[in-house]
Formats: structure tokens, C-alpha cells, sequence
């Protein structure tokens, strides 16, 4: 169809027409990948980042319930444990213990807690990746901790966790119960919270409701309240980030802008003789719409696969500390690569979509220029 | 507010389309006030220019707001977790007023962009711009209508915020719902199944007679049967296409076949439709401009080419809902 | 034929720098002739060249090609016409630096959107018919000068239209060269071409080539028919 060859024809003089003037289009080209780079790698991160911990979350508790005294978490007794397995609508209830333990030689919070099966034996520990690395501890080795009554115990490390679990189980020390009751003091029949399930999901939030009419001073906390924040939290540091780039963001339009007006002699040489031999100004714009899109297309590909590399290969080393928090004990781990359409066509959205609007009116300027121009020149 | 990447994306990209279509519209009322094609004088030459810079604009406005269309209702997909009682696009859009109308409004635009850019093209088929003050008075109501949009789009993310309790597409969608889109779930199946083919084959019926003919009174009635069409389509949707979809007898949400574990099935649908609307729209527009001189030669073309398109996005999305429909076990009588 | 009735061209209409360049032209060009416009510079020749070109409208007056009038078509319509009926031959070649001898030929036929097969043959024949075959995939910043204006010529040809437009083409010729270039001009007028040229080299405006000289002095005609 002859619309398709007119195409051809004017992406081919687009590109030639870029090779040409290859200093300026090499600079526009770089600056736009970079801006494109760092922006995808904001939200490939916060969007893996999000589904992993979207995919964890699917293991924890539906329904946790804490006891509140003062406004602050106290233990919850046994009784509680009773009458709530009671309540119609609750599956498996049982009692969690867990606490932090400070270490004060490297100033690291761990969190130590009983499994759910209470597997561990006596006087031995499972330990999280992080612990392991922090103190130097393999399998075999033994740390000593500070007990609640003044005495100290020696564990010995029966096993580390695998890799995979770092994002949640980093700083994890697991116990048994009665070693655990030994380290923090805590009385049998004692649990430091209740976590139980729901029949029917869509429950959920009316059995929180008859717990808190049970018992007063508990606080039930649903799984959905804490996806819901966690993905508030990432939008936001994520939202953050790109907030403070706008001001980058900004000066790249104003370049793209500026690099579109100022033609050159030659530049608007080679439109004069366009016009002349009798192109049209929309033909002209065509042309010039083409170049935007190569530069554009171009720059968005190698920012994207670059970002991608840049989250997913080399585990995202430059804007870590943002994004993750401060904290002693580090997870190390691989993201799993997933970059959506979604993700591409906000990123598109951010990019693209701006440098194009930008680059209209210069680019229109140009294709205006008259012919007799040319007769002159 | 919260700080999606594809919300300020969205919001940037608004505010942008909104400078250039009132930047646009700064433009036309010039042309409308100084435009005279018989005289060669310098500024009547540049504002035969500037109509080239509004043509580039209006383009892109609308390339725009079919792309931000879609991305505007998978946002509101996508934070659904952020919300109590969200459970797909249609609660996220309930969570304020602005909402809704924020995409009533975009749609809106969609169309009349695209009656738009098909009035431009057949106006620079003319020696003489026949169109060109329609064309302009055309922009002088999209202009406000696209400021309006904006205007809702940013309230409507201003105002979102995680804790707010809104309904899921159960209640707004649902048989024991108030409001319009309960109405069309308790609409009996069998009277929409016939309304909706009969509306169908009516349409394909005038656009067939008017492309064959070239009756413009053919032509008017295929037209304005476009609105109609496409009120019947989406009521068609919520009451039992979507259903089959689902093969849930009360998810009627029209939102949800957006979603990808129906294959993405509601992109298609929708486009088709939203084509369809367009061209009938367009075919209205040409034929009230049929007695202009300059452009008798081409509009038969235009015309044909246009009705063409119209009845095959029509024929698009029957298709593709009975396909959905025949290939399913899922029966929905007797509900 | 070429008719400009009453036609008047000003530059910077209104400003303090406003200038007119022709006043009042009334003049019929002939079909199938070589028709010389000559004069000194500045005496408007060029503006005249560009509006019979249809390269700029007049200010005021009518300007017809074959019986159509072009005063009144809009920029759109223009560029096509330009593009169909006319071969322009620029005072500077102004061909396109960086791209070779066929690329450039074919640019001006792009916006019609024929396959490239039958583009391609098209030019490199009009190459072939200017000695400039070995050349056609050469930069045309390798060129000579002469071949530079063969190009051009080359391009002015590939959308074969009746009328050539040409404008100082000998400016940067030498004699032998600039008689080639006559003679050019005498083969494309027995093929039933239009030629205009706009001179004020005495080589071009005396040869055997030239049926009509068209002098120009302050924006209007001279009756005088002489060259120089």
C-alpha cells in the first residue's frame, strides 16, 4: 500500500538524517536512557519487591490477635486461647511465641521464636541467613545468650535457613518452647499472641469483630490490613523517589525541547530543500515525528534492558538503602525477575509520552519553514 | 494521595494533553475569528500553519486518551489491595465521587477526539477547508471537556486514600444493589439477549442499505443508532455477557473481563466498541457536510471506507461475545 | 502555459523594512519553450521565479498553470503541485550533504508512496542518461561540480514533470559546462518541457537554446528584449 512505502521512505531519511548529526542525537540518546534506566529500575524493583512480599504474606496468619494493656502488647494468657477457639467461624487456633533479643557486641535485633511444631530440640537453635553471617555461625557452632534471670545458655546452631527465606527470616533464631520460657522469662500457660483462621474468608472481618466484643483489651490484626499497608509503604518510598527525580525529570524535557528548536544551518537547509522540491509541511512533520519516535523507542529499549540487568542481575545495587531501610542485618537476595505490561506502559507513560509533547511545537517550527528560503540561502 | 508510579504517570500525562489542547484552542479561535483563504496575506498564511500544528496536537491528544483510557482503568485494577472491600476496578472507582464521572468524562473524549481527527482529515481533502470552522467549533467544546477530565482525574487521586471503605462490583453490580448498574442485572436475560441482537442486526442492517445506496437518510439513521448501539452494548455487558465470561451467575462487573484470567478478553471488546462509536459518530458528521463543493469527490470514499470500518467493529464485538458465549458450558437460563 | 495577471510581491509587509520586490507583473510564458527572465540582481527575477515555481504566493494578483489557478490553493495543495509539474535547479544544487547521488534523485517522488523497485530504476535511468551511473551510490560530497549539477538536474526529472524551473544553474559552471547545460535544456524542451530560467549570464541568455528573453529591472518588466 502506498502509505506503508511513504512510511519507509520517511523512516529511512529519518535515520539517515539522525546518523547525521550524530553528536547532538548521541547526547539526546544518553541523557534519555539514563532517565529511563533509573526510572525503570525504581519500579521493577518495587514492583518485585511488592510481589514477593505480596507471595510471603500468603503464608502468615489470616487473623492475628494481640492483647493490649496501656496501649501496649502484653502477654496473652491461655484462657484467652480457650474461649476464642470457641467462637463459631475460627479454625486452628493456637498460641505464637516469639520476641526480640538484643545483642549488644554487634548491636543487632534478633528474632527469636518458637516454630510452629515446636520442632527444635533443646538447647539448639535454626537460624536465619543473616544471624549466620552477622556472627560468624555455621552449623555446629554454638553462641552464647543472656537469660531473662540473669543466667546465660549456650545454643548450638542445628541448622541455617535456606537463602530463599531471607527477605522475612534474616534475623530468625528458632527454639523450643521451654528454652524459650527460659531466655525471656516467660510463664508457662503465657503466649506472646494468638494467631487462628477463618472458615470462611469473607468472614474474616466479622470474627475480629466478635473477638474485640469478647475479649476488650485484644487486638485482632487481619492479613489484608497488612498487605494493604505493605503495599501502601512501597508505593510510597517508591512514589518518593520518583517525586524527587522530577526535578531531573524537568531538565531532561527542557534539553529534549531545546535540542529540538535550535536546528542547525544544515538542519534547516535540508527542510528548505524538502519543501522546495515539494514536500508538504505535514510530510515534513511525518519526518521529523519519525526521528522523535527512533530516539525515543531507542532510548526507552536500552533503559529498559539495562534496568532490568541492573535490578534482577546485579541485585540492585545502587539504590538499595532507599528502598529497604536501614537495618544491621542485611538480606542478600535475588529478586524474581517479573516486569508486566503494566509496569512498561507507565514507564512508557512517564517517558515517552513527555519527550513527544515536548518536542511537538519545535518540531512543527521546523517543518514550517517556506521554501523560497532556500532560493535565498 | 498515594504515589502509584502509573498514578503520576497518568497525572503528568493529563496535565500535559490539557496545556496542548487549550494551547490548541488558543489557536482556534484565532483561525475561527481571522481565517479568510481568498486573501494571500502573511498572517493568513501562518494561520494556515498553525492548522498544521493543531492537526499534530489534536493527534496525539487522542492517541493519548485511548492509551490513558485503558491505563486509567488498570491503575484502579491494580490498587485494589489498597482499599476495604475493593475487589477489582469498579470499587477502587467508587472510592470518591470523582471517580466515575473521571471516566465517563474520558470516554466522552475518546469519541469526539476521534470525530475529530475524522473531520480533519476530510477538511484537508478540500482545496478550500470546507470543514474548517466546524472543525474549530468541534475543538472550542472539546477543549473545556478535556480540562473538566483533568480536573476530575487529579481529584479523584487527590482524594484516594488506603483506609477508605468502598463496595466491590457485587454491590454496585449486583442484583441488590440501587443505582443504574443493578438496574441492568435484574433485567430479565432472555428480552437484553433479544434487544441486544436485534440492535445489532438493525445497525449492520442500515449500514449495509447506506453503503450500498448512499442514501444519506440511510446514512442518518445508521448514525444516530451508533448511541443507541452502544448503550445497548454495555448494558448487553453488565447483564449477561460479562456472565458468561465468569460463568458466575452474579459477577456482572464490566470491569473484571479487563482482568488477565479471562484473557484479557474486555480489551477487545471494549476497543471494538469504542471503534465502532467513533465511526458511526463520524459517518453522522460527514453526511451533514455532503453538499460542501470541494469535497464531493472524496466523501463517497470516506464515507464508505468509514461505514466499513463501523460495521466490522460492530461485527467484532457480537462476535466475539456469542463466541464467548457459545463455547461455554455455562448455561445461564433458568437464573 | 504560465499567466501572472497583476501580480505584486512585498516583503515585511507593514515593518520598517518592508520591501517590494515586483510591481505590478503581467506576463504569459509560453509552452514548450525556453523562456531566460535576465536582469541584475535584485531586479526581482528571482521572486518571479519563485512564484511562477509556486514556490510563495504573490501579495496580491493571479498566478494560472495550464488554465489553473494556484493563487488560492492552500500550502497542501501547492506542495503537490510543485511536486508534479514542476523540476526545480537551484543556484546552489542544494542537494541534500551526507546521502548519495540516488537518494537524493529520488526524495522529491518519497511522499508518493511507489515501491521502490520501479523508484530506483526510475532514477538510476535518469542517472544513466547524465554519465552518472558509476556515481549513483557515491556521497555527493565526493562530486565534481559539474556532476553536482547533473544530479540535480537527475532530480529535477524524476517525477516528470513539464515544467523545469532553474534558477543561476551556470552561476558555478564554467564555459564548457554551461554550454552542456544549454543543451540539456534545448533536449528537455524537443521532449515538450516547459524551461525557465532566471540568468543574468550572458552564456545562458544568448543561446541558440532561448526562444524568449524576459528582462527585469526594479520589480517590473523592461520592453527591451536584449540580454544583459
Amino acid at each position: 500500500m502506498a502509505w506503508i512505502e511513504k512510511q519507509r521512505y520517511l523512516l529511512d531519511l529519518a535515520l539517515s538524517s539522525l546518523l547525521r548529526r550524530r553528536g547532538k542525537n548521541l547526547a539526546l540518546v544518553l541523557v534519555f536512557t539514563t532517565i529511563v534506566f533509573v526510572l525503570a529500575s525504581i519500579f521493577f524493583f518495587t514492583g518485585s519487591i511488592k510481589r514477593e512480599a505480596s507471595l510471603v504474606l500468603k503464608g502468615s496468619p489470616e487473623v492475628v490477635v494481640q492483647k493490649l494493656v496501656a496501649g501496649r502488647h502484653d502477654l496473652v494468657p491461655e484462657s484467652y486461647l480457650t474461649r476464642i477457639s470457641g467462637l463459631p467461624g475460627v479454625k486452628n487456633a493456637r498460641g505464637r511465641l516469639w520476641g526480640y533479643y538484643f545483642e549488644p557486641t554487634v548491636g543487632a535485633n534478633l528474632t527469636v521464636m518458637v516454630s510452629d511444631a515446636d520442632v527444635v530440640r533443646q538447647e539448639t537453635m535454626v537460624i536465619g541467613k543473616g544471624v549466620a553471617r552477622t556472627f560468624q555461625l555455621q552449623k555446629g557452632q554454638v553462641m552464647r545468650f543472656q537469660c531473662a534471670d540473669g543466667t546465660e545458655r549456650d545454643f548450638r546452631v542445628a541448622e541455617v535457613l535456606s537463602p530463599e527465606s531471607e527477605l522475612l527470616a534474616s534475623d530468625l533464631v528458632l527454639v523450643s518452647t521451654q528454652d524459650f520460657q527460659r531466655l525471656f522469662g516467660v510463664k508457662k500457660g503465657f503466649y506472646t499472641d494468638l494467631v487462628l483462621e477463618v472458615r470462611n474468608s469473607k468472614e474474616t472481618a466479622t470474627v475480629a469483630e466478635k473477638i474485640k466484643r469478647l475479649l476488650p483489651d485484644t487486638r485482632p490484626i487481619l492479613r489484608s490490613e497488612i498487605l494493604r499497608t505493605y503495599e501502601a509503604i512501597f508505593d510510597w518510598r517508591g512514589g518518593l523517589l520518583l517525586f524527587t527525580l522530577g526535578g531531573a525529570a524537568l531538565a531532561f524535557i527542557i534539553f529534549a525541547w531545546d535540542k529540538a528548536t535550535s536546528l542547525s544551518f544544515e538542519e534547516r537547509r535540508e527542510i528548505g530543500i524538502l519543501k522546495a522540491v515539494g514536500w508538504e509541511t505535514s510530510e515534513v512533520i511525518a519526518l521529523k515525528t519519525w526521528e522523535g519516535i527512533v530516539v525515543s523507542l531507542t532510548s526507552f529499549l536500552i533503559g529498559t534492558i539495562a534496568a532490568y540487568v541492573h535490578v534482577f542481575v546485579a541485585s540492585y545495587v545502587l539504590f538499595e538503602p532507599v528502598l529497604k531501610g536501614w537495618s544491621v542485618l542485611y538480606p542478600q537476595f535475588h529478586l524474581i525477575p517479573f516486569v508486566g505490561p503494566y509496569e512498561l506502559v507507565a514507564l512508557l507513560f512517564l517517558t515517552v509520552v513527555p519527550y513527544t509533547a515536548a518536542t511537538i511545537v519545535p518540531c512543527w517550527r521546523a517543518a514550517i519553514i517556506d521554501p523560497d528560503e532556500v532560493m535565498r540561502l | 494521595m498515594i504515589l502509584h508510579p502509573a498514578i503520576l504517570a497518568l497525572s503528568i500525562g493529563s496535565l500535559m494533553t490539557c496545556l496542548m489542547i487549550v494551547y490548541a484552542a488558543f489557536y482556534g479561535v484565532r483561525i475561527l475569528r481571522h481565517w479568510d483563504l481568498q486573501s494571500g496575506s502573511e498572517s493568513q498564511l501562518m494561520l494556515e500553519k498553525k492548522t498544521h500544528l493543531v492537526s499534530t496536537l489534536m493527534s496525539y491528544v487522542f492517541a493519548y486518551q485511548l492509551c490513558s483510557l485503558f491505563l486509567f482503568i488498570f491503575t484502579a485494577d491494580k490498587i485494589t489491595p489498597l482499599f476495604v472491600g475493593a475487589m477489582c476496578a469498579a470499587g477502587t472507582l467508587n472510592a470518591n465521587g470523582y471517580g466515575y464521572p473521571a471516566l465517563l468524562l474520558k470516554i466522552i473524549n475518546f469519541i469526539l477526539g476521534g470525530v475529530w481527527l475524522i473531520i480533519n482529515y476530510t477538511d484537508n481533502r478540500g482545496i478550500d477547508y470546507p470543514l474548517i470552522k466546524k472543525k474549530y467549533q468541534l475543538l472550542l467544546l472539546i477543549a473545556p471537556l478535556i480540562v473538566l477530565e483533568w480536573i476530575f482525574q487529579t481529584g479523584y487521586f487527590l482524594k484516594l486514600s488506603p483506609d477508605i471503605i468502598t463496595s466491590c462490583c457485587g454491590s454496585t453490580f449486583g442484583s441488590d444493589g440501587s443505582g443504574l448498574g443493578s438496574a441492568f442485572t435484574v433485567f430479565p436475560i432472555m428480552p437484553m439477549k433479544v434487544i441486544f441482537y436485534a440492535t445489532m442486526a438493525l445497525t449492520g442492517a442500515f449500514g449495509l442499505v447506506f453503503y450500498l445506496s448512499r442514501n444519506p437518510r440511510a446514512g442518518f439513521i445508521f448514525a444516530s443508532m451508533g448511541i443507541g448501539t452502544l448503550m445497548v452494548s454495555v448494558a448487553s455487558l453488565i447483564s449477561f455477557i460479562s456472565v458468561y465470561v465468569y460463568e458466575l451467575p452474579t459477577h456482572h462487573c464490566p470491569f473484571c473481563i479487563l482482568q488477565r484470567e479471562y484473557g484479557y478478553v474486555g480489551y477487545f471488546l471494549y476497543l471494538s466498541l469504542l471503534g465502532g462509536a467513533v465511526g458511526s459518530a463520524g459517518v453522522g458528521t460527514l453526511i451533514s457536510a455532503r453538499r460542501m463543493q470541494s469535497i464531493q469527490e472524496d466523501l463517497p470514499r470516506i464515507l464508505r471506507r468509514l461505514t466499513t470500518a463501523t460495521l466490522l467493529c460492530y461485527l467484532l464485538f457480537t462476535g466475539i461475545a456469542t463466541a464467548r458465549m457459545l463455547l461455554t458450558d455455562f448455561r445461564l437460563e433458568g437464573y | 502555459m504560465i499567466v501572472l495577471k497583476h501580480v505584486t510581491k512585498t516583503f515585511n509587509q507593514g515593518n520598517s523594512n518592508e520591501f517590494t520586490a515586483l510591481k505590478d507583473l503581467n506576463v504569459i510564458l509560453a509552452p514548450n519553450k525556453v523562456t531566460v527572465l535576465t536582469g541584475p540582481s535584485g531586479s526581482g527575477k528571482t521572486t518571479a521565479l519563485s512564484i511562477i515555481g509556486a514556490m510563495t504566493k504573490p501579495t496580491s494578483g493571479r498566478v494560472e498553470i495550464f488554465g489553473r489557478e494556484i493563487t488560492s490553493l492552500p500550502e497542501r495543495f501547492l506542495a503537490q503541485v510543485r511536486r508534479t509539474q514542476f523540476g526545480f535547479i537551484f543556484q546552489h544544487f542544494n542537494l541534500i550533504k551526507g546521502i548519495t547521488a540516488l537518494e537524493n534523485v529520488m526524495i522529491p517522488a518519497y511522499p508518493n508512496g511507489e515501491p521502490l523497485g520501479s523508484l530506483r530504476e526510475r532514477a538510476l535511468s535518469l542517472l544513466e542518461l547524465f554519465d552518472l551511473l558509476p556515481k549513483a551510490g557515491s556521497k555527493i560530497d565526493w562530486l565534481s561540480g559539474g556532476e553536482v549539477q547533473r544530479v540535480t538536474i537527475a532530480r529535477a526529472l524524476i517525477n516528470n514533470p513539464k515544467i523545469i524551473i532553474a534558477d543561476e544553474p551556470t552561476a558555478h559552471l564554467d564555459s564548457k559546462l554551461s554550454r552542456e547545460f544549454m543543451d540539456i535544456m534545448a533536449k528537455l524542451k524537443s521532449e515538450g518541457r516547459t524551461i525557465i530560467i532566471a540568468s543574468h549570464d550572458p552564456a545562458v541568455c544568448e543561446s541558440e537554446a532561448v526562444d524568449e528573453a524576459i528582462r527585469f529591472r526594479d520589480g517590473q518588466i523592461l520592453p527591451s528584449h536584449a540580454c544583459v
